[in-house]
């Protein structure tokens, strides 16, 4: 009987050590884009563009931070799958709670 | 022989006969699966935490739209500043967290120790700042329930000149501070618990514990630290920021 292939195991992840340079660079990365976020709202945009760049801005501070400071780059296919599986589930949350509100004859109060 | 004694006994052998280290579950293969599995387990954690203030977040969304006048109004009397400095520190503290875990990861037990504190006086910083935001809310009469007054509101303010609301509206204020008041509530508890827990870790690390390739209680502390600034991430465009200039 031959050795059972280890490498093979799903359950098998090689963990991997993130380097301080990237986190240097994250770090710095979130920083610039605060200072971006706060100097955008102190300009007057059209519409609700104002909100729509700190949102934007906010999201892409987020993923940031879960890729690399929480290390979802670098780990397992679960690990992935469950945070995926986890955001799509509040977006559907948030979705029909909207949808229901938006759909209503309510007042305004 | 008592049958304590000779469990102990027999566990006491189990550990002889097959080497590993002392912080690996009997019931796990491998450290590797240990630390897969708690990782795991945190996620699913922090994903009911999503929920939860993603479901302060919606009502945010909604009470926005609805007393619109009144948020933006009641948004202007915050402190710009004071908003940002505390992203800067949370920020800050997030990449110092990240380094504490990759000084347990590379098993500098100096290093660890410097980062974690680093990263305690950076909580505890954002603490400071946010307690003084809120005694300034106690100051102006914005703590609904307690001591509120729409008076602030109707006459306009030295930045806002044009802030002026009628009554009624002026009232529904408290509706923007009473998920203000929740959410960097609920937000600073997070960091309260947070910054606690990592003293208790700091305490074992300077004991010269997850120095020996134990890094699963520092990395899942550090799930949590970044999670915290990942809220805050998202409170402080939608209460500081997307109203500035309405």
């Amino acid at each position: 009987m031959a050795e059972p292939q280890h490498h093979d195991e799903p359950t098998k992840h090689e963990e991997h050590i993130v380097s301080p340079k990237i986190y240097l660079a994250i770090g710095t990365t979130l920083l610039v884009f605060t200072a971006i976020t706060v100097g955008a709202s102190l300009i007057d945009l059209p519409g609700d563009l104002n909100a729509v760049v700190a949102l934007a801005i906010a999201c892409f501070k987020m993923t940031l931070v879960v890729l690399f400071f929480m290390h979802v780059k670098y780990s397992s296919k679960l690990t992935k799958l469950t945070v995926a599986a986890g955001f799509l589930t509040f977006v559907v949350l948030i979705t029909m709670t909207m949808t229901d509100y938006i759909s209503r004859a309510w007042g305004r109060w | 022989m008592d049958s304590h004694t000779l469990a102990a006994q027999t566990s006491e052998t189990a550990h002889i006969e097959h080497e590993h280290p002392p912080f690996l579950r009997h019931h796990f293969a491998s450290v590797e699966q240990q630390r897969e599995t708690a990782t795991f387990g945190m996620w699913l954690f922090l994903l009911t935490e999503i929920m939860f203030f993603g479901g302060l977040f919606c009502s945010y969304l909604i009470f926005r739209n609805w007393y619109y006048p009144a948020f933006v109004v009641a948004s202007h009397s915050l402190h710009l500043w004071a908003g940002t400095l505390n992203t800067t520190l949370l920020i800050i503290s997030s990449f110092t967290m990240a380094m504490a875990v990759h000084a347990s990861e590379t098993r500098v037990r100096k290093a660890l120790i410097g980062w974690m504190i680093a990263t305690i006086i950076l909580g505890c910083g954002f603490l400071c700042v946010k307690a003084y935001e809120w005694h300034d809310e106690w100051v102006e009469h914005h703590v609904p329930g307690l001591n509120f007054s729409p008076q602030g509101f109707l006459h306009g303010t030295h930045d806002y000149p044009d802030d002026k609301l009628q009554l009624d509206m002026a009232e529904k204020t408290q509706v923007y501070f009473s998920l203000y008041f929740a959410m960097t509530g609920m937000h600073a508890l997070h960091m309260v618990i947070g910054v606690s827990l990592l003293s208790f870790l700091l305490f074992q690390a300077y004991g010269g514990k997850y120095v020996n390739g134990h890094v699963a209680p520092i990395e899942n502390f550090g799930l949590y630290w970044h999670f915290v600034d990942i809220v805050w991430i998202f409170l402080f465009p939608l209460l500081y920021l997307i109203s500035r200039h309405q």
